[in-house]
């Protein structure tokens, strides 16, 4: 049996089970995300179908001046709420507990990697197979999505339940 | 009681103020995203029942879009910005 990985604690909080490995590779994944967002968010056009691009979607899509404007606006303010929850994975992922707003920020932060790292695999709704031979290039990257993905599944049901 | 006359200086053209039509909020389809999470992120942001939420997630699933809210302008903006705080993908436009 599968020991459930994240669990609600009768105080309202949330118990981590998270394995030695488990961690390590969490740890990894903040220093990646932030890079991709600091050196490609000020390059990449909004909305753009690039790994960055599905992080700051366009809101105006026919509407060309109404979106320059908005970017303008809230792009800095979005950039910082992706970079506050990615914050707070890297300072939690050794914890045992997490308060709510704490695992919050975890679903955020391992959604906004998974999005990158999904794209990046050019996974699509017909087309979502992984490589067959072990030495493809894009094995472990399908591993980390992968087990993000069920981290993630693992979160959700431990705030909803 | 009668009213006290006042000069009503006729309005210039520029001055008429179209009412603003609503806004609608539409949430975009996308491979990565799961189901759960989608519905979990539309009750947290709404408030919307489990069913409500779930009901949307299948129309974004199904239909490639739903519309999850609609308001003035500033409003419709702001529930923009929370969904895409949560990696979703979304528009807005006027309520056709």
């Amino acid at each position: 049996m599968i020991r459930r990985r994240v669990k609600r604690t009768r105080s309202g909080g949330f118990e981590l089970r998270i394995p030695v490995d488990e961690r390590e590779l969490l740890r990894t994944l903040g220093p990646q995300l932030r890079e991709v967002l600091l050196r490609d968010a000020a390059s990449a056009q909004q909305g753009e179908d690039t790994a960055v691009g599905r992080l700051f979607p366009v809101a105006y899509p026919t509407d060309e001046d109404r979106q320059t404007e908005y970017r303008l606006l809230v792009h800095d303010e979005l950039l910082s709420s992706h970079l506050g929850a990615l914050a707070v994975l890297e300072e939690t992922a050794d914890a045992e507990h997490l308060d709510e707003d704490q695992l919050l920020a975890w679903m955020r932060a391992l959604n906004h990697v998974r999005l990158v790292l999904g794209t990046r695999l050019d996974i699509t709704e017909e087309r979502d197979e992984r490589p067959l031979n072990p030495s493809d290039s894009r094995t472990s990257a399908f591993a980390v999505y992968d087990y993000l993905t069920y981290l993630q599944g693992e979160i959700i049901d431990a705030l909803s339940g | 009681m009668t009213a006290v006359p006042v000069e009503v200086k006729e309005p210039e053209i520029e001055d008429v103020v179209v009412p603003d039509r609503p806004w609608i909020v539409i949430v975009w389809n996308d491979p990565i995203n799961l189901m759960s999470y989608v519905t979990f992120v539309f009750q947290k942001l709404f408030g919307y029942s489990l069913e409500k939420a779930t009901k949307l997630m299948l129309d974004v699933h199904e239909k490639g879009r739903a519309v999850v809210s609609s308001g003035p302008r500033e409003r419709a903006e702001l529930d923009v910005f929370r969904l895409h705080e949560h990696g979703l993908w979304a528009t807005m436009e006027h309520d056709s």
